[in-house]
């Protein structure tokens, strides 16, 4: 798209666009170029404050911690799918005792931030006589948050689909859990599937929040290791580590929905799911003609 | 109500903090969002190849992580000492900078909502990029931006509880003060709930008038 918006650069244009690249690389560099100086000005590439990775220990605490990291992303990623199907249905039920108190529930929950949400379950609860591990905390607060987010996906998708889908359902005499459980969900799902693991994405990213109500994942960690005086307490070299492992595990799941989309992309050249595709004409428009006017030899097939 | 009226010196500094943390965070990441997007569409490969490292950094941060770095890590690189203002000034930084991410993408794909014969016919018009960017795509990009864009700020809002967990004063942390003067935490964590889906109800409205109001005519 955007090579539309501009030209194949004549001799002026290159020069400008020279000087202006040469501008970025020169703003990136010097900001690069702050940080690294005030690394080292503080001492941070000192072998004093990287001790602390040199023991196995440490790694091992560290492979641990991400364990509970995707410990409590998996619980709630499965619980979130299972509840947003569940609240999907529910709001497109056809019944209005199902789908308005459904669609407020959706509503509410996607409106409540998700920390106030742990804080709750985790501090509130206890008040009236219900205690829970911060994990627990954690995961169903996730699930509530992204239970909901995924419910509209899920029913963004089935409303978008076209009209003539549900309706072929019932033509062929299927109930509504039949249209709904055969027809419209698996289109659905294949056409919103990078939408829903963007989402989980945002789960694995959310997860991090536990840090907040002392749940011991990766970040909870590296602030145990950066306030160790005894290896110089390096907070700094501990979130380079332990931001490098939080982002790989997201790039890793995005990757996953970019390659999904991209897979969805080119299939959907060749079979469209929409049934938006015109049926393929076996028969010529003379063919068609010479039928309709009962002439020819299509007159013995009774058309 | 009685843990509302008996505090209401706390809950009306608790909301200002809120509301400090989202236009000025919203502020810095309109900005900053709006440099990026445009140096992602811009005809200069080093800024595009930039503009998508940044977006694709940071949108796969968790904003726990990016505070995280902002309150701990920052501090004792830059020699500051944590005082209320410098939380504060690192706490809009770290939401800035987040969700300067999400507000480039939207404008991205705004620009490519306008259709490709809008660009083409000003180009043919001799006009240079910033006039077709100016005059043409942008008017018609920010109509159908603005309600994705009020998505990536209900989303903003929600996110400055987050600094709660980094002793910044705002709706999330009021919790931890209110407890300290006995009074019930089940109750106060209900009323922020309802604050905050009031405001977002409020966010949605205003969305929905926006949308309505400069709905691209097609």
């Amino acid at each position: 798209m955007s090579s539309v918006l501009y030209d194949v650069p004549g001799p002026r244009a290159i020069i400008r666009n020279r000087i202006l690249g040469v501008i970025t690389v020169v703003v990136v560099v010097a900001v690069l170029g702050f940080f690294v100086w005030r690394l080292v000005d503080t001492g941070q590439f000192t072998a004093a404050k990287w001790q602390a990775f040199t023991y196995t220990n440490v790694w091992v605490q560290i492979g641990l911690a991400t364990l509970r990291t995707l410990g409590a992303f998996v619980v709630a990623a499965v619980g979130a799918l299972i509840v947003g199907f569940v609240l999907a249905i529910g709001r497109l039920s056809a019944h209005r005792w199902l789908r308005y108190p459904v669609g407020g529930i959706v509503e509410v929950l996607r409106a409540i931030p998700v920390l106030v949400f742990m804080f709750l379950l985790y501090y509130g609860l206890p008040v009236i006589g219900i205690r829970m591990p911060s994990y627990w905390a954690v995961v169903i607060a996730l699930i509530a948050y992204n239970g909901s987010v995924l419910a509209e996906v899920i029913r963004a998708g089935v409303e978008s689909l076209p009209r003539g889908q549900s309706e072929a359902g019932y033509a062929i005499g299927l109930r509504k859990a039949g249209v709904m459980r055969l027809v419209l969900l698996p289109q659905a799902i294949r056409a919103m599937m990078p939408v829903i693991i963007a989402q989980l994405v945002v789960t694995l990213k959310d997860t991090a929040l536990g840090f907040i109500i002392t749940y011991p994942e990766l970040l909870f960690y590296a602030r145990f290791l950066g306030s160790q005086a005894v290896l110089s307490s390096p907070i700094v070299p501990a979130t380079i580590v332990i931001g490098a492992i939080y982002i790989a595990l997201c790039l890793l799941l995005s990757l996953v929905a970019n390659t999904v989309e991209k897979r969805l992309r080119r299939s959907a050249k060749t079979g469209r799911v929409a049934g938006a595709t015109q049926p393929v004409q076996e028969i010529t428009d003379t063919q068609l003609i010479a039928a309709q006017k009962g002439l020819g030899k299509y007159d013995a097939q009774g058309l | 109500m009685g843990v509302i009226t008996d505090n209401l010196d706390l809950w009306g500094e608790t909301l200002v903090g809120t509301l400090i943390l989202f236009f000025a965070g919203g502020l810095l990441a309109l900005i900053l969002g709006i440099i990026v997007g445009a140096m992602r569409v811009s005809p200069i490969p080093v800024a595009r190849a930039v503009g998508s490292l940044y977006v694709n950094t940071i949108r796969n941060t968790p904003l726990t992580l990016v505070f995280f770095a902002f309150a701990f890590a920052l501090p004792p690189l830059l020699g500051l000492r944590l005082t209320g203002p410098v939380s504060l000034t690192l706490a809009i930084c770290a939401l800035g900078i987040y969700t300067a991410t999400y507000v480039a993408e939207t404008i991205r794909s705004g620009i490519n909502t306008v259709p490709v014969g809008q660009a083409e016919a000003a180009r043919a018009l001799g006009l240079t990029f910033g006039q077709v960017m100016s005059l043409v795509v942008m008017p018609q990009a920010f109509r159908s931006v603005i309600p994705p864009m009020m998505s990536v700020f209900i989303a903003l809002l929600k996110n400055t509880t987050v600094a709660a967990g980094f002793s910044v004063v705002n709706l999330g942390s009021i919790r931890n003060y209110l407890s300290e003067r006995g009074e019930n935490q089940f109750l106060v964590i209900l009323w922020v709930m309802a604050i905050f889906v009031a405001l977002v109800l409020l966010l949605s409205w205003a969305q929905r008038v926006l949308e309505n109001r400069w709905k691209v005519a097609r």
